[in-house]
């Protein structure tokens, strides 16, 4: 049990951080054949020309979870997922312009 | 414990087909998942829909549950009889979606341990992840003041622990986690070890914590940088005077360039959030004009008279 007296530090994974294939599988227990199949959907993009030297950001760790929750809870294929991330990201942004047009209209 | 009334999580009647239950679930998967839904409580609404399916999809489980009878209330309170799941001996291993972070009625009814227990516990994963080191991940809101300083922030979660005698229960945990200065939204801390513990003296899972930069009053935060809309007065503008301006690390002088227009985007560098390199910190111009008063509207009208100007002079005649 963790003391509420200690603090933890964690180990930040920015946007510097990039992962080699094995390291994501290992972050995310997961065969190296599932992340070869997002990364042919579409849903996370590699950096390296061969599975083997492929590395990956840390925010492709977020999109891999959201992909293993949304393919186990709401039965979409791996298309799906991508097309559903991307309209997620494109919602974020409108909703912060959005956001920026009504604290300008405020003043 | 509580009753559940799964049939009232799901909105459908205890009469309800398995198509209709399925139907039901998609329809409220979608509504509720939290990484689509906008709703209130999304998760915790996702939660107990997912216990409500992994229930009434079953039908052995479907058939045990409605055995309970139709009187029970949601939120009753609630002892399993002595003969539960009588003549379901047999029917273990039919799998579930992570049963550690159901209720305790469900732990106790359909859990591990209970008649219709003994399947995987891999959680709520796709395909090809493996059962060890279940990792939690928990969305933290940071301040974006909290961004640039750094601090501690306190977190509570609920994690499925197992018991002595090998029941699940969901137990609060609370964390204190160093939030480390110059923290972008989306960026991720990754605690090891901090995640669910091992099952079958697995390693324990990691602590993934997602960082969301909360919506702050002036500023608005992209990856470091941050912009600042800026109000000055039409003369600061014209004649480029210093201004004060506000910085996440304090009020800083700029002088604003002579015959600055609105909409102009000044930068301050290094001013943004702290990293290597730091951010920058836009300062967008606004000219607001003062309010009506016999002063300014005399001044106005000496400019109408000695000063030659038309705003849609490109508009032509």
């Amino acid at each position: 049990m963790t003391s509420i007296d200690r603090i933890l530090e964690g180990q930040m994974l920015d946007e510097t951080a990039w992962l080699e294939i094995g390291e994501f599988c290992a972050y995310l227990h997961v065969e190296r054949q599932w992340v070869v199949e997002l990364v042919d959907a579409g849903v996370i993009e590699p950096r390296g020309p061969v599975p083997e030297a492929w590395s990956f950001p840390a925010s492709a760790l977020v999109r891999a979870r959201a992909t293993a929750r949304l393919v186990n809870d709401l039965g979409v294929n791996l298309a799906g997922v991508a097309l559903i991330l991307d309209l997620i990201e494109q919602r974020r942004q409108l909703e912060r312009r959005l956001d920026e047009l009504e604290r300008l209209l405020e003043r | 414990m509580r009753y559940k009334d799964y049939y009232q999580v799901m909105g459908v009647a205890r009469g309800a087909s398995q198509d209709e239950i399925k139907r039901a679930y998609r329809k409220l998967a979608r509504k509720y998942h939290p990484d689509v839904s906008k709703e209130k409580d999304a998760e915790e609404k996702f939660k107990e829909l997912q216990e409500a399916h992994e229930v009434l999809k079953d039908p052995e489980k479907r058939a045990a549950y409605d055995q309970l009878g139709a009187d029970w209330r949601q939120g009753q309170d609630f002892r399993p009889p002595p003969d539960w799941g009588k003549g379901f001996e047999h029917s273990r291993g039919s799998g579930g979606a992570a049963p550690g972070e159901f209720s305790d009625f469900f732990s106790e009814l359909f859990g591990q341990r209970s008649p219709f227990g003994g399947a995987r516990s891999a959680g709520r994963a796709g395909r090809g992840f493996s059962a060890a080191g279940q990792d939690h991940v928990a969305r933290v809101e940071v301040d974006l003041e909290d961004a640039y300083r750094g601090g501690t922030r306190t977190i509570e979660l609920r994690s499925p622990e197992m018991t002595a005698d090998g029941h699940v229960v969901v137990k609060p945990r609370t964390l204190r986690v160093s939030i480390p200065a110059g923290v972008t939204d989306g960026q991720q801390i990754r605690l090891a070890g901090q995640g669910s513990p091992g099952i079958g003296g697995g390693p324990a899972g990691d602590l993934f914590l997602e960082v969301m930069i909360r919506p702050h009053r002036h500023f608005k935060a992209e990856g470091r940088d941050v912009t600042l809309t800026l109000p000055v007065a039409p003369w600061e503008a014209a004649l480029g005077e210093t201004v004060a301006v506000p910085t996440l690390g304090g009020s800083v002088d700029m002088k604003l360039p002579t015959g600055a227009r609105a909409g102009q985007k000044l930068r301050l560098r290094g001013r943004g959030l702290p990293g290597q390199p730091p951010g920058d910190q836009f300062v967008l111009l606004k000219i607001v004009l003062p309010p009506d008063s016999p002063a300014a509207r005399q001044l106005f009208e000496q400019m109408k008279r000695e000063v030659p100007f038309d705003p849609r002079a490109e508009f032509g005649q």
